[in-house]
């Protein structure tokens, strides 16, 4: 399976995500930079952490309308898996790619460490391999994590169970612990915690290489079944 | 040419921890009166002449980008510049 690493001016986790992809997981993984305008060659698209545009105006706001973003829209309406980690999650939902929006952290840190996330949802493509309501330990690193949606939307998360993820305890101030949300089709993952930074025993732990195993896990049997 | 000064808000409905830090040092500082303390950006937009309707342009760049409307509320003034 070959994925799409996409690299913003200020994405600073893209080696990271590289290294998963391409070292603990064994697939293939290629940087991407932003105004590429083709992304029809890969199976799975990363939108990797960091700070695109120095976090100008908002996080994620400028990056979104960078020209490899129409590609991006066009991978997740073919249903190819997108997964967008801290501010590649900041930038879906600026792109209107996942409902809702990342605000300042309530106690206005940027906060570093490894918290307990709550997997919520074990039948999506990116959790297929973690049991369900299993408690796994991810790093976190962020300043806006403070998840926010409005009350139709949150119903609407819950009763289409696009909430994936949440933090044992409250975090940073995000509506109901939220850490990580699905869209509707299922094909588009947002999460603050880094599962790229959990993939081996030496950096502290292994409780992300299960997403990255599930994606590979579904796109696998999608293509068997299509042989 | 106008000049634009676009003041961008939390929502009334969205919580600003930034604005009640800054309230609470106030209050700190012996400024009782202080009720409330919101903060938004401001951000002044010179636009050149143009068929376009200005006040549906800067709508358009507001709502497309300058603002986010899920937790953001914009308002802008308009003024007239006139070259010297």
């Amino acid at each position: 399976m070959k994925f799409a690493v996409i690299v913003f001016p200020g994405s600073n986790c893209d080696l990271d995500m590289y290294h998963a992809i391409k070292d603990e997981l064994g697939e293939e993984a290629e940087y991407v930079w932003h105004d590429t305008h083709d992304l029809s060659g890969y199976d799975g698209i990363l939108l990797p952490g960091g700070f695109s545009y120095g976090d100008y105006l908002r996080a994620g706001a400028i990056a979104r309308f960078s020209g490899v973003m129409d590609e991006v829209r066009k991978a997740a309406e073919a249903g190819k898996p997108v997964l967008g980690v801290c501010n590649g999650f900041q930038i879906l939902t600026e792109a209107g790619l996942l409902p809702g929006m990342l605000m300042r952290n309530k106690n206005l840190k940027f906060t570093c460490g490894t918290v307990s996330l709550k997997v919520e949802n074990a039948q999506t493509l990116f959790t297929n391999q973690y049991k369900e309501g299993e408690e796994i330990r991810i790093p976190v690193a962020h300043g806006e994590g403070n998840y926010y949606c409005d009350d139709a939307t949150y119903q609407h998360l819950q009763d289409n169970n696009q909430i994936v993820f949440t933090y044992a305890e409250d975090f940073n101030g995000s509506r109901n612990n939220i850490a990580g949300i699905i869209n509707e089709r299922g094909n588009v993952l947002g999460m603050m915690p880094h599962p790229e930074r959990a993939v081996s025993d030496l950096i502290g732990g292994t409780d992300g290489l299960p997403l990255f195993r599930s994606i590979v896990k579904q796109w696998r049997e999608s293509h068997v079944s299509h042989a | 040419m106008k000049k634009v000064k676009v003041y961008v808000t939390l929502r009334e409905s969205v919580l600003d921890p930034q604005g009640s830090a800054v309230m609470g040092s106030l209050h700190k500082m012996g400024y009782d009166e202080v009720q409330d303390v919101r903060i938004g950006k401001y951000l002044e937009l010179v636009i050149g002449d143009s068929e376009r309707d200005v006040d549906a342009l800067v709508d358009e760049l507001c709502n497309r980008m300058l603002a986010n409307t899920v937790i953001e509320d914009y308002r802008y003034e308009i003024e007239e510049v006139v070259s010297q």
